[in-house]
């Protein structure tokens, strides 16, 4: 096992064929430490997600290499694969299936993966993630916003991945939700020795979560810079200074 | 204040289920003048209701209860349909959240854009659109001649929203609500779009009722801020005073908020109270 | 446990257990339609009819098969037959009641059949897309271009009259609407977060369509089979009058209104109680599947 959890070079990912061809992410290269957290943030069409999902395998039409958790990835996922790498998604309305209560929910995951003593693991799951036992058999829409998000995660962390792939995990949220959310995934990382890939717009978010991140922007990463940079404001690239500015501009109050 | 635009007393919206009666916003009080009021809060304490309210946008089985709303010495809840129609966009006007799905995808800008006009106005087509293409410009959109005749799946979300704002604005209304105008656009954008909102406003003398759950944005855009929770409002100052707040929910919002230049190594958790449930709301009428 | 606390215990918003929970989602799918009268009202017909089937040997007043023809073409409420009797003297009420046996029995198995196939032709082509689906919409949609009668005319003639038959040739005729609704459903729903998040904890195509897709698309189906129903009973009935469905002497509904047809001018009851019989089934399966659109709609929030 090497120290390098993920290593993406030359990743080009494309909708479409033909004339209809649109690329996404084009020569897209980073690396992401054991247990670091990496950022990607840029603006909507930027690509961001898009490198998530070719990660997680959800985007059949890519090209370049990706190493992630020392397996070569193909084509294909293996079921192996998906014990070690698991997505957490945008919208907690959208990613939790409507007719499924939050039991049902944890106890197909863990079954697939082939768990045993379902019952029992279930309960310290829900409390790993802050949600009491009073929830596990409620269906999604006797949740709220947080809640569902803590579900989504507690499934995500059901087979004790060691990459966790993050998609906006608080953006569907209220900021004193969104905090709760990311004081969560801080113990959680810290506790389990995650790997986290966050993908957001909120460069505070970011900031507040990752060590390195990733700028994005028409599908190319314009540069990497660590957190301490970031903060200092003294990034190289003009479209990165032109992002922290906006971001520190509407967040700084008169 | 001599004369508010809009005097709204204790206000209350509440919705019949099966369980019992939601009330969803509960006896809020306020006026504006001309004037940036920012009313503030999470989701489910009430903002878009208030803002809807005011407009009489709520259907049954809403049920819309007040003292009085009265806009210029108007009164709107006895105002019949009819005049309601006048009201919307002719006095008040209201800008959505995501322009995708307030304008209209089979008709042009252009015509979207005199037809809101003609609604209020009895005018000439051609003087319309000259109306319109000033609008346009002054919403900051490059070759507005040529914007007029595009669909709006061909504009991006920023300028979406500034031909909205160009929209609303038209038929010269005194008062605009902006219910999260921005929140569906990016950082660089947003800041952009509320700055040509904010100068237009201003300089046309009227008043404004921004609703957002962004503290920060609304304090930066704002003169005065009503911070609502759970139907209530529960703190009122000035925006310029944000930093005096006294309630434990807006100090709460305010430290939830990650800060790049300020690294915390664990976030604030607002810890609700039961009891801001339970206090009567601040008057937010000056 | 009291019937107050029965309530509660349903309604509440904390369920403590699998079964609390499903019971609870059933309940308040109860509450919804109970509160649509009119879906009610195609309940009980519904019920009625239901009931009429099964206790038929006890509410008949006479054998539905013994034929008197000294009693041919009595009016209503003669000599203790209730609806009259038809040309060969039987028991109009009896046949009525008996006939529902019928009915019911091929409204059961079309409901069986046509959407299961639909369902698993629409789901699979819809999840597969690609080749796969090209090639399954294309003999759905060359199903759907005959007219279902004449198809199913088709069928009958070709595999003989008779129930099983007809039911066999209207099943093969009604499954295509359900396949399209199911892959259009399917089109939606393969693209949302909770089929990805599925598929990332490593769930392969099978259980994706059967354990996650087909929930979701079943309500849907359900729906358009209550309103269905009144075409299917109106089809099989249509066979029956022409003769192709079931036969004679069993006292099918729409056989019996071809058996009347030839008296209708001077003897009215015949053919009319019958085609009563049909309107009240298909006005209730109709109400009732409003009602259940009301109740099965998924973006329904029960707040």
């Amino acid at each position: 096992m090497t120290d390098t959890a993920i290593d993406i070079q030359n990743l080009d990912v494309w909708f479409g064929s033909g004339r209809d061809r649109s690329v996404a992410v084009s020569q897209a290269r980073f690396a992401v430490e054991q247990g670091e957290s990496f950022g990607i943030v840029g603006e909507s069409g930027s690509g961001k997600s898009t490198i998530l999902r070719a990660i997680a395998g959800l985007v059949p039409t890519w090209s370049g290499d990706m190493i992630v958790a020392g397996e070569a990835l193909g084509p294909r996922r293996s079921k192996a694969f998906y014990r070690k790498v698991q997505m957490v998604f945008q919208d907690p309305y959208a990613s939790l299936h409507p007719r499924q209560t939050v039991d049902r929910v944890l106890s197909e995951a863990m079954g697939l993966h082939g768990l045993t003593d379902i019952d029992s693991r279930i309960p310290r799951l829900m409390e790993n993630v802050g949600l009491g036992p009073s929830f596990r058999f409620r269906f999604p829409h006797q949740l709220s916003g947080g809640q569902r998000q803590r579900v989504a995660i507690a499934r995500a962390l059901a087979c004790s991945p060691q990459i966790l792939l993050l998609d906006e995990p608080t953006s569907a949220l209220d900021v004193s939700v969104q905090a709760e959310i990311l004081n969560l995934l801080t113990d959680l990382r810290r506790d389990h020795g995650l790997t986290y890939i966050m993908v957001s717009h909120d460069l505070g978010v970011v900031g507040h979560l990752c060590e390195r991140i990733a700028v994005m922007k028409q599908g190319r990463i314009v540069e990497v810079l660590d957190v301490e940079t970031m903060r200092r404001l003294e990034a190289a690239d003009p479209y990165t200074r032109q992002l922290l500015d906006s971001s520190i501009q509407s967040s700084r109050s008169v | 204040m001599s004369d508010p635009l809009l005097d709204v007393e204790n206000l209350r919206v509440s919705f019949a289920t099966r369980t019992g009666i939601i009330e969803a916003v509960r006896g809020i009080s306020f006026t504006l003048g001309r004037e940036r009021l920012g009313i503030v809060g999470e989701s489910g304490s009430g903002k878009s209701m208030t803002g809807r309210a005011i407009l009489r946008l709520i259907r049954p089985p809403g049920r819309v209860e007040a003292d009085h709303i009265t806009m210029h010495g108007e009164d709107i809840l006895a105002a019949s349909e009819a005049r309601m129609r006048q009201l919307r966009g002719g006095r008040v006007s209201m800008i959505m959240q995501d322009p995708k799905f307030s304008l209209n995808p089979v008709m042009t800008v252009g015509q979207q854009l005199i037809d809101s006009l003609r609604a209020h106005e009895k005018l000439a087509r051609s003087e319309c659109r000259q109306r319109a293409i000033a609008m346009l410009d002054e919403v900051a959109i490059r070759d507005p001649e040529r914007v007029m005749g595009l669909y709006p799946h061909e504009v991006s979300g920023g300028m979406g929203q500034r031909i909205m704002i160009a929209m609303m604005l038209l038929p010269g209304p005194e008062i605009l609500i902006a219910d999260e105008p921005t929140s569906a656009l990016d950082v660089s954008v947003q800041l952009q779009v509320l700055d040509i909102m904010d100068q237009l406003v201003k300089n046309r003398g009227m008043g404004l009722i921004f609703i957002s759950h962004d503290l920060n944005l609304v304090a930066k855009f704002c003169d005065r801020i009503a911070v609502m929770y759970a139907g209530r409002i529960v703190e009122c100052c000035k925006a310029s005073e944000l930093h005096k707040a006294q309630h434990p929910y807006t100090l709460g919002l305010l430290n939830a908020v990650p800060d790049l230049e300020h690294p915390r190594p664990r976030l604030e958790v607002l810890q609700r109270d039961p009891a801001w449930r339970e206090a009567l709301s601040v008057s937010a009428r000056s | 446990m009291t019937t107050a606390n029965l309530r509660d215990w349903l309604l509440s918003d904390a369920p403590t257990s699998r079964r609390q929970a499903r019971f609870a989602s059933w309940y308040k799918g109860w509450l919804t339609l109970r509160s649509n009268t009119l879906a009610m009202v195609g309940l009980i017909v519904l019920a009625l009819i239901i009931l009429a089937a099964i206790f038929a040997p006890v509410l008949a007043t006479h054998d539905p098969y013994a034929q008197d023809l000294g009693q041919r073409l009595l009016g209503a409420g003669h000599s203790g037959h209730l609806l009259g009797t038809d040309s060969l003297g039987r028991d109009i009420y009896s046949r009525l009641l008996y006939g529902a046996r019928i009915s019911i029995y091929i409204v059961l198995l079309v409901a069986m059949v046509a959407p299961l196939v639909g369902l698993i032709v629409g789901t699979v082509s819809g999840y597969a897309g690609g080749w796969g689906d090209v090639v399954l919409m294309r003999i759905t949609d060359i199903f759907l271009a005959f007219p279902r009668l004449i198809l199913a005319l088709a069928f009958v003639a070709a595999l003989g009259a008779g129930i099983e038959n007809a039911v066999l040739a209207i099943s093969l005729t009604a499954w295509p609407p359900y396949a399209r609704i199911a892959r259009a459903e399917t089109l939606t729903i393969r693209n949302s977060d909770y089929i990805h998040a599925i598929r990332l904890q490593g769930a392969g195509p099978f259980r994706i369509v059967t354990r996650h897709i087909w929930p979701l698309c079943i309500s849907s189906l359900v729906i358009r089979v209550t309103l269905d129903m009144a075409g299917i009973i109106l089809t099989a009935a249509a066979l029956g009058f022409l003769g192709l469905g079931a036969q004679p002497p069993s006292p099918e509904w729409g056989a019996m209104i071809s058996e009347g047809r030839k008296y209708i001018l001077d003897y009215w009851w015949v053919a009319t109680f019958p085609g009563l019989a049909i309107f009240a089934i298909s006005l209730a399966f109709n109400l009732l599947g409003d009602g259940l659109r009301d109740m099965l709609d998924p973006k329904e929030d029960t707040a």
